[in-house]
């Protein structure tokens, strides 16, 4: 750069300060409260607590069993129990407790409520159905499984804890 | 780059002379503090203004959190003064801000009381900044209750029974005040709607008359 270039007016220094000096100061006025507004964004969110659903480990079999239970949300200054289900049954041995949420749009879904498919979920909402292990099946409304609950057996009780998303 | 944005609407929309007519005008030497430091006595209305934008910007911010319920005020203060990243800080500057806003001012009031600078033609400015004197103690009084904890809610029991000590209509502006017989739920609706709507248009109206009679009657001369 030549010395030219270099050459800065009274009132260019002047715009240059002031600017920087008053963006400073609006930068340190600011960053508080957008940090404080983009807290929630922000927060690593907890997994959620395994609860139990009142069913023991003996009360399980291939039959899929509704459990209705209640889980408590802490949503800010705000605590409150909200019900929750899940489809709880024993799937290749293995216990599965599906969420009841249609993965379409929202809808909860049924077992064998529809008297062509037994074998099968199904949401009465846009005839949405699933198999037994929670897949949703081509050609109906769901793109994705039936969401699964985390699953701990303690003492012989069955727990329920996060509702993950498969697929 | 900005330059260019700025020629781009300029050109179409001519706004030079906007912001020209509002932001050049003379600065006269007495009222420079590089000239006499002890001009800086000038400056208290513009720290009062200063500090007044800080309280609407973190008072925007608090509202993100605060729910005016006598059930739940006390506990969404709580939560955003000590589990939101900075809300400690944000509750900070506007709790400080509301004391410094009346002592800023009240610098200014001595200011203009002892240049004479409320004398003609410049009577009216002052009516005036004695309304937004009481408008920023109303502001002052109203935010007080917010919290909804115990010197909040006696601080304003005292208000209110000194407003009912008034003569003949005491008893109506303390009912109108508190919103009814009892001081609570809606008393508590009542001052938050006040805080943050009505006085602050209130504020915001004056100060535009304030600083629009300033820049049309000149700052006032040497004395």
């Amino acid at each position: 750069m030549s010395e030219k270039n270099h050459r800065v007016s009274r009132r260019q220094f002047l715009t240059y300060t002031l600017t920087g000096v008053g963006g400073f100061m609006a930068a340190g006025m600011l960053a508080p409260m957008v940090r404080m507004a983009l807290d929630p964004a922000l927060e690593a969110s907890g997994g959620a607590e395994f609860v139990s659903v009142g069913l023991s480990e003996d009360d399980l079999s291939e039959e899929p069993q509704r459990v209705d239970f209640n889980v408590e949300i802490v949503d800010g200054w705000y605590t409150s129990e909200q019900s929750r289900s899940a489809w709880v049954f024993l799937y290749e041995g293995e216990i599965l407790a599906l969420s009841p949420t249609c993965t379409h749009l929202g809808c909860t879904v049924n077992f064998g409520t529809n008297e062509e498919y037994p074998d099968q979920f199904f949401c009465p909402c846009h005839f949405g159905r699933f198999e037994r292990d929670g897949t949703n099946i081509p050609g109906t409304p769901p793109t994705r499984p039936l969401d699964v609950y985390d699953v701990e057996v303690r003492d012989g009780m069955i727990y329920l804890g996060q509702i993950n998303q498969r697929g | 780059m900005l330059q260019k944005v700025y020629d781009w609407v300029d050109e179409r929309l001519d706004i030079t002379p906007l912001w020209r007519d509002i932001a050049d005008h003379e600065v006269p030497e007495h009222v420079n503090p590089a000239h006499h430091f002890s001009a800086f006595v000038y400056c208290f209305g513009g720290l009062t203004f200063f500090v007044v934008v800080i309280q609407i910007l973190s008072g925007m911010f608090l509202t993100m959190y605060y729910v005016p319920d006598i059930i739940h005020a006390y506990e969404s203060v709580y939560y955003l003064q000590n589990e939101v990243t900075h809300g400690m800080i944000v509750r900070g500057m506007h709790h400080w801000g509301a004391s410094l806003v009346i002592v800023m001012m009240f610098l200014h009031t001595l200011r203009v009381f002892f240049t004479g600078s409320y004398k003609k033609p410049r009577e009216l400015n002052w009516v005036v900044g004695v309304l937004l004197f009481f408008v920023i103690l109303g502001l002052g009084f109203t935010g007080y209750l917010l919290p909804w904890d115990m010197k909040a809610y006696f601080a304003t029991v005292v208000g209110l029974e000194i407003a009912e000590a008034a003569p003949v209509v005491g008893e109506f502006a303390k009912i109108l005040l508190a919103g009814g017989e009892v001081i609570g739920a809606q008393t508590l609706a009542r001052f938050f709607a006040i805080h943050v709507f009505f006085l602050p248009g209130a504020l915001l109206g004056l100060l535009g008359a304030h600083f629009f009679m300033i820049r049309k009657q000149g700052i006032s001369g040497p004395l």
